[in-house]
């Protein structure tokens, strides 16, 4: 069988990521390499303190020749648009997780719902990514 | 108001000693956070933890730093701020009275993290490819080389050979 490491988002600014995901998430970062060879290629991941073997890479939308400058400004768009890609976390406590997010300037576009499955919100990155956090209902409690 | 055993607060200065290190925290810090006065504090903290909420502060930063040093190439000097100290003179001491070494030196026992930072094949591949600022074929210095039937010779230059190295 296999396991998930490392997904990847892209992000319009590395920098501003990394501080939304370390200084407001408060997510560990767990690589930070500029590679000269790679024309400067900086590879970036992040990942929450409690889970060392799972993380995010924070990827800048290359230009070309990796991508063809229309393709850059697309992705750059879905992104902008919110449809480059969704992260969900999940978290035991919701409320306490939104309120101190919240306190840190975190912008969320759903505050904290009822659902089937448990008690859902939503916020975004600086770059529009949409990241979903909820509380996970137990399936014995239902 | 419910009882709340005082253990609580201090465990909150605690979550927020590892919650938020990287920012300029100190004691008195976290113990506002456990409502207590700061002598108070530091007493009822090591009772509780077993070490002063000055040293559990600093170890926590020492740690992350640590990583630091082994996952990025940052340098010391922005790794010790990043981290939430101030100091690179007394980062470097404490470093080096928890770690055996320098900063540097702890660096320096470990693969490079560019090396070790796993990289995966398809980026290598797409981001190591030499780089081509011009065609030769573009600026017709392929015709006066080689003829005018020549297609395609790479048009890589020295410099560039140099660069992809990383991807070979």
């Amino acid at each position: 069988m296999f396991r998930i490491a490392t997904a990847q988002v892209w992000v319009h600014d590395q920098d501003e990521a990394l501080d939304f995901y370390t200084k407001k998430l408060g997510m560990e970062v767990r690589s930070d390499v500029t590679v000269a060879e790679m024309g400067n290629f900086r590879w970036l991941t992040v990942g929450p303190a409690g889970q060392p073997d799972v993380a995010i890479v924070l990827m800048a939308i290359p230009g070309p020749p990796v991508m063809d400058s229309d393709t850059a400004e697309q992705v750059k768009s879905l992104m902008a648009k919110g449809f480059a890609g969704t992260i969900f976390l999940t978290t035991d406590d919701v409320h306490a997780t939104y309120d101190e997010l919240k306190g840190r300037g975190v912008e969320f576009v759903e505050e904290p719902e009822e659902r089937p499955y448990g008690i859902d919100s939503a916020f975004r990155d600086p770059s529009g990514n949409n990241i979903r956090l909820t509380e996970v209902r137990e399936m014995a409690n239902v | 108001m419910a009882f709340v055993p005082s253990d609580r607060h201090l465990l909150r200065a605690k979550d927020l000693a590892d919650a938020r290190y990287f920012e300029p925290l100190r004691v008195d810090d976290l113990a506002r956070a456990a409502w207590l006065s700061r002598a108070h504090f530091s007493r009822e903290f090591r009772r509780a933890f077993g070490e002063s909420p000055h040293a559990y502060l600093l170890t926590r930063r020492l740690e992350r730093a640590a990583a630091l040093l082994r996952g990025t190439d940052r340098s010391v000097t922005d790794i010790c701020f990043s981290v939430g100290l101030q100091s690179v003179g007394s980062f470097t001491t404490s470093f080096t009275r928890t770690y055996g070494v320098p900063p540097t030196a702890y660096r320096a026992l470990f693969p490079p993290a560019s090396r070790d930072a796993l990289i995966p094949a398809c980026v290598l591949r797409a981001y190591a490819r030499p780089q081509r600022r011009t065609f030769r074929e573009d600026n017709g210095a392929v015709r006066r080389e080689y003829g005018d039937d020549s297609v395609d010779l790479g048009g890589l230059d020295v410099q560039d050979r140099h660069s992809a190295g990383v991807g070979a």
